[in-house]
């Protein structure tokens, strides 16, 4: 590409394969709803997204694709106006889609795809569009009469330097052109070097057209289709008119002709290791306002700094300052993680094309409801969601919902649903699956884990821990290995990497009834707000939105139940109660003097813990223990205080969990003292 | 001229290659060291944060410029009695490679000693009686300098490698 140097060649592709894989993603969302509905709105967006992947194929020269997302676009043309799409068209353009990023894929690892299936999703493309019934919507069939289109095309052609090197002669475009009726115009010289100057394989021309109205629109694009990208070019008239495409199994041959002369030109592999974000442009304007608000505190501060007394005067406008600062700071922060966040609909975008396609290849009709999209959490996290969410779904499918038959036999309606639900809880994201299947097989899940190995056949264990032994390694109770799960590996992936996240997984399961499978993620947001506090001489940071109310206790309010159980009333409540000191492993159960309460909340149950002191409210830096060390049990991380002491931040959710086992302050003090 | 080594590997000449340089401490009386590569910092005492449900000899963590650092007590890790923190104690820093992936952890120790300069062939196994105290796997031999013995510990070993242990819950 002459005009731009490699690594800007390499950044503008690395955004438009970033911009393409989006647009495949919105395509298949949108391919997926044709088989209930066919809105202007989907079809539009979908015609859309396919073309402008084509268009910047051609500019970036990944002329592989090209034919195929032709032929895609021209099957999504006839949709457009108005024929109905059959189910073989849909599967096909999914095919297309399919077929699409792979390439874009390979393109950014730097090779360039064979295409070799290309030419067959073609034909399946034009199969399918000769066998749909054309015209069915009351719209106009097929193109606009041509008295509407009485005006005119202009045409403007201005070919960029390059163009005759890639084989291409502006003077057989102005020629076939011509053939159509065109004449030319004007003539643009403005950009015709001195003489001296003139590198005689460059162009340097541009040329206005008048093509007859009575041309259709996509005749004259045919006559560019090959130099897409080599020129610049603007057809003019009224609107777009829809129109048949030319024989698409030729250009789908033909499309691999132009390729590969760019091939061994440098990929952005490098641009592609790093990871970038779309952000929106209002998050970036009020990152700016702030920034603005920033400087004029700075420069409020720095008149200060004058000569002349510290009066009170000054004092107290320092002590503005002061605040304003920390104003400004807290917004910047929050404005920061917003940058970070993106919505987990991103991921649940995924899910549709899964649920069509597993339900399709094993014959059982899946209903999929997804609520909480715009729930946002850290990209970091969100990316890591994906494969585990697949993995839930893909089992959900294959060992939860039952075939329609079944089903019908057990008094279910024919099609099984599976709900994905999104929603923040306290300093967690909860993710859930559920399914409303037949449910997990328990005993056959402990006859399974016996077999192998994973527990004694005496271990006890209730219905929950029995459901969690399908996330072991190599554990599964399909009896026929399917190609879509069944060969052990999947469940316990998904608890890698929740583990990996610092999340947890759950499993509940009714037989009959479905399944649910929760996952509890941390929003890994680095910064909280906490409240300090203190136990014995050490500070510990509790988040601040786990907590609901912290009360003085009343020991007529306060009873030990059988077992060495504190529980304690808050108005109608039950609450039970646990030393955090001795949670902690800093003194023996039952001596704290203290009598504060702090009561908290996990998983909607309440939780109370006795603390020695409540010390002040403050936005906190999370810290990772991992980093140098490991996870530690009731321990979310650690921060550093203002005067450079540790304090760790509680997971509340981790202490709540092992307060209701009965543990803390008993086995685990020992341990620990 | 140097010859081409990973970044890894600090670049030493030939000569440098037959022998080690160690950073010698005291614990308990004896003499101890570390390859003075692993070694980023030596810091005085101060109390660290005590971690829950962790093992005895990890006293908890420190702030060290904004990192997180465990810190492990040299004397318990070797099964000795612990003892107050006195004037002359440090914490010594290390570099700590599990599993391809670096930590930074401290260890406490009664005091710094020197620098030591030791001949790679005058570093011997340790004995097998080692063993019997289950300190095995931190010993990575006897350095023999002059008439002193200089015990050498396995950095990585000191401690152990982090555990998922909740993975089969």
């Amino acid at each position: 590409m002459s005009g731009l140097d490699a690594a800007t060649f390499a950044a503008l592709q690395a955004t438009f394969l970033e911009e393409s894989f989006e647009g495949l993603d919105r395509a298949e969302a949108g391919l997926l709803t044709l088989d209930t509905a066919v809105t202007d709105e989907v079809v539009g967006e979908l015609f859309r997204a396919i073309h402008s992947i084509k268009g910047g194929a051609g500019a970036f020269g990944i002329d592989e694709i090209t034919g195929l997302a032709h032929t895609m676009e021209s099957v999504l043309d006839d949709v457009r106006s108005g024929a109905a799409p059959t189910p073989a068209m849909t599967a096909a353009l999914l095919r297309g889609v399919d077929e699409l990023r792979l390439a874009l894929e390979e393109r950014r690892a730097g090779r360039v795809a064979s295409g070799a299936a290309h030419a067959g999703v073609c034909a399946a493309l034009t199969a399918a569009r000769g066998a749909a019934p054309r015209g069915v919507a009351p719209a106009p069939p097929v193109p606009v009469a041509p008295a509407v289109n009485a005006a005119p095309w202009r045409v403007e052609f201005a070919p960029l330097p390059h163009l005759m090197r890639n084989g291409n002669d502006p003077l057989r475009l102005l020629r076939e052109l011509a053939s159509l009726g065109g004449t030319v115009i004007a003539v643009d010289t403005s950009r015709l070097p001195r003489f001296e100057d003139l590198d005689p394989t460059e162009c340097h021309l541009a040329w206005t057209l008048e093509v007859p109205g009575a041309v259709e629109r996509a005749a004259i694009d045919e006559v560019f289709a090959w130099v897409d990208g080599d020129c610049t070019l603007a057809i003019t008239r009224a609107a777009p008119v829809a129109a048949d495409a030319p024989a698409l199994a030729a250009i789908a041959a033909d499309a691999p002709m132009a390729t590969s002369e760019r091939a061994g030109a440098p990929a952005s592999r490098e641009a592609s290791a790093i990871g970038s974000i779309r952000v929106g442009v209002d998050k970036i304007d009020q990152l700016m306002n702030m920034i603005g608000e920033l400087v004029i505190t700075q420069s409020m501060l720095g008149e200060l700094d004058g000569e002349g007394p510290v009066d009170a005067e000054r004092l107290a406008r320092l002590r503005e300052g002061l605040s304003q600062l920390a104003r400004n700071t807290r917004a910047m922060q929050e404005s920061v993680v917003r940058l970070r966040s993106m919505p987990v609909g991103v991921v649940f975008g995924r899910i549709p094309r899964l649920v069509h396609d597993v339900g399709a290849r094993l014959g059982k009709e899946v209903a999929l409801e997804l609520s909480g999209g715009t729930t946002e959490l850290d990209k970091t996290v969100l990316e890591k969601l994906g494969d585990p969410l697949v993995h839930i779904v893909r089992n959900s499918i294959d060992h939860g919902i039952e075939l329609p038959d079944a089903r019908a036999a057990a008094g279910k309606p024919r099609h099984g649903t599976i709900r994905l639900h999104a929603e923040h809880r306290g300093s967690e994201i909860v993710i859930e699956v559920a399914d409303d299947g037949r449910g997990l097989d328990l005993p056959r899940i402990r006859a399974k884990a016996v077999e192998r190995g994973l527990i004694g056949a005496d271990t006890a264990l209730t219905d929950d821990e029995t459901a969690k032994l399908i996330f072991a390694p190599g554990f599964s109770t399909a009896e026929v290995v399917s190609d879509v799960s069944g060969r052990g590996v999947g469940m316990d992936v998904v608890w890698r990497h929740i583990k990996e996240l610092g999340g947890q997984v759950d499993v509940q399961s009714s037989p009959g009834a479905g399944t649910r499978t929760i996952l509890r993620l941390p929003l890994t947001l680095a910064i909280i707000d906490g409240q300090l506090i203190r136990v014995l001489e050490h500070q510990y940071v509790v988040p601040l939105l786990s907590i609901v109310e912290s009360v003085q206790i009343d020991p007529r309010r306060r009873a030990r139940l059988a077992g060495g159980h504190d529980i304690y009333r808050v108005r109608e409540q039950i609450v039970p109660i646990v030393d955090l000191g001795a949670a902690l492993g800093l003194r023996p159960p039952g001596v704290a003097t203290s009598s504060l309460l702090m009561i908290v909340e996990t998983d909607g149950a309440p939780l109370g813990l006795i603390v020695d002191e409540l010390l002040a409210q403050q936005q906190v830096v999370i810290k990772s223990l991992e980093s140098n060390y490991q996870r530690v049990d009731g321990l979310a991380g650690a921060t550093i205080l203002g005067d450079g002491r540790v304090a760790f931040i509680l997971d509340i959710v981790d202490l709540a969990r092992h307060a209701r086992r009965g543990r803390v302050g008993h086995a685990d003090h020992e341990q620990a003292a | 001229m140097e010859p081409q080594l990973s970044s890894r590997e600090p670049v030493r000449s030939d000569a440098q290659r037959q022998r080690e340089q160690l950073l010698t401490f005291v614990v308990a009386g004896e003499e101890f060291g570390v390859d003075i590569l692993r070694v980023q910092e030596i810091r005085s005492w101060s109390r660290p944060m005590p971690l829950p449900r962790t093992p005895e000899y990890v006293k908890g963590v420190i702030n060290i410029r904004g990192d997180i650092v465990p810190i492990a007590d040299l004397r318990e890790r070797l099964g000795l009695a612990t003892q107050a923190a006195g004037p002359t104690t440090v914490i010594v820093v290390l570099r700590v490679e599990h599993g391809g992936k670096s930590r930074t952890m401290g260890i406490v120790v009664d005091a710094m000693s020197d620098v030591t300069d030791v001949a790679r062939d005058q570093i011997k196994p340790p004995p097998d009686l080692a063993e019997t105290r289950g300190v095995a796997n931190l010993t990575r031999g006897i350095a023999l300098v002059d008439e002193r013995m200089i015990t050498l510990l396995d950095v990585d070993g000191v401690f152990p490698p982090p555990t998922d242990a909740d993975a089969a819950a």
